[in-house]
């Protein structure tokens, strides 16, 4: 096996000191993204400058669901995992069965540490037979490469060295033929495949973070500028608009996807030991396949279920009224504290009020009547306190045929 | 004669946190100081005009917020300020840089190991639940655990169940925490030598220990559980040197009723029917007191202060053999403009932290070697600052102090005692090491003062020079420390307390050692401890 674990050469060292000036660092499409930000609105998206909304979010939020939504996803940390032991390493770190991901493929997967808790969720691309890439939210490198001790593989990290966009919206299948990538209906949900362009190659995948038909775009940082421009020049037709970070939350909560650090703590974060979570504590128990051999983790989960010791159960709510329950307590006949909203909007699509809360078993498992959130709405200077039914539904809390479509309509 | 209600022996930070807290309580509280200053370890002196001298400690974390707020030291002047991270140099003419910003951080040590980069966050967990596990038994006092009393049992519990709330691998994890040596424990995260040496030098400062010795991670966590108004783990400088902690204490004590005599040396603890009354002074002078609290670490107070015949033979022979080694020394300049470091980028905010110039831990090792043959480092390990660049109180403008801290620093030189020559020797050795990384830098000198375990002791009065007042190991800590079965701030000799870092939890600038003393003072008298708010929530 050999590690990249390198130790930097002085030259290359020196090279990178001035890092220090550039705290948040640009994303490769920031000329485009910084004309078009006309609220100047910024948060820091894992060290990167990333933008909160860029005119409007509401409307930006409209734009994912009646047009097409570009949004910048080149912050999400990426690692690159190759080599022939590829699948059986990646079969041993994450809790699906990476055998069952063929090449072209893509699937939602996490990991865990050696007593189950899961370290982070993200996409797994299988490119190749030998050649995967593994997105998510949070830094893994050590865990990975200790994780690969014995399996002939090549970890790194290419989080700089690859862009990645994500076109979401019901016009992106049609805008994307637009701009001439040949083939593109061919891909059904979680399919992969490469295009030309310039002088290398863009992947796109039919995945993304909305519930919505979309696609999400890779390429070498170097072609990133011209990619955009790509898609801006036959987009204007299409009604693509640039996005922000609120509006997308706000659909990926319709599409009941989870954030790590947002509806759970990943486990190396984790200070308090009983905010750790196993997979079957945050929705993501149908991902473990005890089945496949030994994985980081699987005894732990299996000792877990047999012994039912798993505490918390992550749920989808429906809540009365229309003011949103974030991070508002969730309470059993009013009275016992139960758990705690982790994200929730009224939303446009559902006209619903919704949310995603973590609950303590048995309520959300076993008891599922009889739940409240209590809301403290602040207006004007003054909370406003609202105890509102709530009530388990499944997620996602919406379901768009367009999304799994074949092919894919004109909008 | 005027009887006190208590004399507190030194005007250390310990010494006056205790003198507050007991004249706040409304105790008539009589100070004496050998020194014509008051401050102990932690003083701002102007050696040479116009430039202020934090002579000994010199950066500020582990101080007790409680502590500031009860004896509402910011109404006296105290004030401290967040510093950035800091550096070490390397050999090959680059650098490491801790910066305040997470994501900077992480991309600088991505420089040295992409993967060592990854497993920062891993680290910064585990040692912040070691300091999450610890931070609230600072302001408690350590029970007696061969003691039936209901306080000492309860406490007893109160450490059980703090530490049965520790899952079973923290469990394991915190007892090896306290065991092991730096160098192992950081082995389990990073795997690059220069980001191991910049997180080890936590680990021995102060301490007459090397990296790999067993114990030193445990001093790690002392140096990792202080914080600067809520940000844990921050350092800070008190704007105007260390002394302006102490000048707080004094001013907050003096404004409360207390009595301070500086320049009064105490000779000896008077004992009378195995109960302290009072002491004498250097000259001869006698002060009674109805109780007697000692500043001065536990080897000086009970074998230089106390006669032997007064004290029980097991405690006499473990206060004999307490550790408390001298390990470091100090260089002070005044400098008559900014240093040039030609590795570091002018507009590095380096230059506002604490800089070094070890980047392994094998290097380190091999200058506790020198120690252990009794000679200082022919290559040592610096902690440097120049707070002037954030206070500007402390030298005139475009002029700078600079602290250097130095390890390793024997209490005797191949046995003998410290010459003259020797001091400048290891002057000698401090200044050619800045050098060597900043080009004309002697010639930018005006002023050094050079602080061997010698002067420590001979000024200060810390045996042997030793920074924490006894070493911060396993065996000398919590109920142990500074013996056992006196580690409640009581000693064998009636009305005799003990309040300096020698006790539970240890030295640093801290306060918690003098007002824990207080809290088993005022219970002893039956008082209150109403002017004493409760330890901060961790939560």
């Amino acid at each position: 096996m050999e590690n990249i674990s390198v130790i930097s050469p002085l030259s290359t060292r020196i090279a990178a000191q001035s890092h220090f000036r550039t705290l948040r660092l640009p994303s490769p499409f920031q000329p485009r993204i910084e004309a078009l930000a006309k609220t100047q609105d910024w948060y820091d998206w894992a060290g990167y400058k990333a933008p909160n909304s860029l005119w409007d979010s509401e409307l930006e939020y409209f734009a994912i669901r009646s047009q097409a939504a570009l949004f910048d996803i080149s912050p999400m940390v990426k690692y690159r995992i190759e080599g022939p032991d590829a699948e059986a390493c990646l079969n041993r770190i994450t809790l699906r069965d990476v055998v069952k991901l063929k090449p072209g493929r893509v699937h939602y997967t996490a990991w865990c540490d050696d007593e189950g808790h899961v370290l982070d969720d993200g996409t797994l691309f299988r490119l190749t037979d030998e050649k995967f890439r593994l997105c998510c939210q949070e830094l893994h490198l050590p865990w990975l490469l200790d994780s690969a001790c014995g399996f002939d593989v090549r970890i790194e990290e290419e989080t700089e060295a690859v862009a990645g966009l994500a076109l979401q919206g019901p016009t992106s299948f049609a805008l994307l033929r637009d701009a001439g990538f040949a083939g593109i209906e061919k891909l059904k949900p979680f399919d992969l495949a490469d295009f030309p362009h310039e002088n290398g190659m863009v992947t796109i995948s039919r995945t993304g973070f909305t519930g919505d038909l979309g696609y999400e775009l890779f390429v070498e940082t170097s072609l990133a500028l011209s990619l955009w421009d790509r898609l801006w020049q036959v987009g204007e037709h299409r009604g693509l608009r640039a996005i922000g970070y609120q509006a997308l939350n706000r659909a990926r909560i319709e599409a009941g996807l989870i954030v790590a650090n947002a509806d759970f703590s990943t486990a190396e974060h984790a200070l308090r030991a009983d905010r750790v979570r196993m997979p079957d504590e945050i929705g993501l128990g149908f991902m473990v396949d005890v089945e496949k051999g030994h994985f980081n983790g699987r005894a732990a989960i299996i000792k877990a279920r047999q012994n039912t010791t798993m505490r918390h159960v992550l749920v989808g709510l429906e809540i009365e009224g229309n003011i949103p329950a974030e991070h508002a307590i969730v309470y059993h006949r009013k009275k016992r504290e139960v758990g705690l909203v982790s994200a929730a909007i009224w939303s446009p699509t559902a006209k619903r009020n919704i949310a995603i809360a973590s609950l303590s078993r048995p309520f959300g498992d076993t008891i599922t009547d009889d739940l409240w959130v209590e809301i403290y709405a602040m207006r004007e200077l003054k909370y406003e306190r609202l105890m509102k039914r709530a009530k388990i539904v499944p997620r996602p809390f919406i379901k768009l045929d367009r999304r799994s479509a074949n092919p894919p309509a004109d909008f | 004669m005027k009887i006190w209600d208590a004399i507190i022996i030194g005007g250390g930070h310990n010494g006056l946190v205790n003198a507050c807290y007991l004249q706040r309580a409304g105790l008539d509280v009589l100070v004496v100081e050998k020194n014509d200053w008051v401050g102990g370890a932690a003083t701002s002196r102007e050696l040479t005009p116009g430039f202020l001298y934090s002579n000994c400690s010199y950066v500020c974390s582990l101080f007790r917020p409680e502590i500031m707020r009860d004896l509402e030291l910011p109404r006296f002047g105290l004030q401290v300020i967040s510093y950035e991270g800091g550096a070490v140099f390397t050999r090959d003419g680059d650098y490491l840089a801790n910066y305040r910003d997470h994501h900077a951080h992480r991309r600088e040590f991505a420089r040295f190991s992409p993967k060592d980069a990854g497993a920062y966050d891993r680290y910064a967990r585990d040692v912040t639940r070691q300091c999450r596990f610890i931070q609230p038994l600072l302001m408690r006092t350590a029970p007696d655990p061969t003691s039936l009393k209901p306080r000492d049992l309860g406490e007893l519990l109160y450490l059980a169940k703090k530490f049965a709330g520790l899952g079973a691998a923290e469990m394991a994890q915190t007892l090896r925490f306290w065991t092991m040596s730096i160098s192992d424990f950081l082995d389990e995260y990073f795997e690059n030598d220069v980001i191991k040496a910049n997180f080890a030098l936590s680990g021995i400062i102060g301490t007459a220990l090397g990296p790999m010795s067993p114990g030193t991670a445990y001093v790690l966590l002392h140096h990792y559980m202080g914080e600067v108004d809520g940000s844990v783990g921050a350092w800070g400088y008190a704007r105007g040197g260390m002394g302006a902690v102490t000048r707080a204490l004094a001013d907050s004590f003096r404004a409360s009723g207390g009595t301070i005599r500086t320049g009064a040396a105490v000779e000896q603890v008077l004992v009378k029917g195995g109960k302290a009354i009072g002491v004498v002074l250097d000259g001869g002078e006698e002060i009674r007191g109805k109780l007697v609290v000692s500043n001065a670490d536990v080897k000086r107070t009970f074998l230089k202060l106390v006669e032997e015949k007064e004290l029980p033979e097991i405690f006499l022979r473990r206060v004999k053999n307490f550790k408390i080694r001298g390990s470091s020394g100090k260089v002070n300049i005044a400098l008559d403009s900014m240093p040039e470091f030609p590795a570091l980028p002018k507009d590095s905010p380096v230059y506002r932290g604490d800089m070094h110039f070890t980047d392994s831990i094998e290097r380190m090792e091999r200058g506790y070697d020198d120690w252990k043959a009794g000679r200082w480092s022919a290559d040592p390990f610096l902690d440097m600052v120049i707070p002037t660049t954030l206070d500007p109180t402390m030298a005139p403008p475009g002029k700078h102090f600079m602290s250097c801290f130095v390890q390793y620093c024997p209490p005797k030189v191949e046995g003998r005692d410290w010459t003259d020559a020797d001091r400048d020797g290891f002057a000698e050795t401090v200044i050619s090491q800045i050098a060597d990384y900043s080009p004309g830098f002697r010639d930018r000198i005006v002023h050094m003062e050079v602080r061997t375990p010698r002067e420590l002791e001979a000024e200060v009065g810390l045996t042997e020079g030793n920074i924490f007042q006894g070493e911060l190991t396993f065996d000398q800590l919590l109920f142990n420390r500074p013996v056992p079965g006196y580690a409640q701030y009581r000693s064998p000799v009636g009305g005799l307390y003990m309040c300096g870092s020698s006790t539970h939890p240890g030295g640093g600038v801290m306060g918690a050692p003098g007002r824990n003393a207080a809290a088993e003072i005022l219970r002893d008298l039956s008082l209150g401890a109403k002017h004493m708010s409760p330890a901060h929530d961790v939560i």
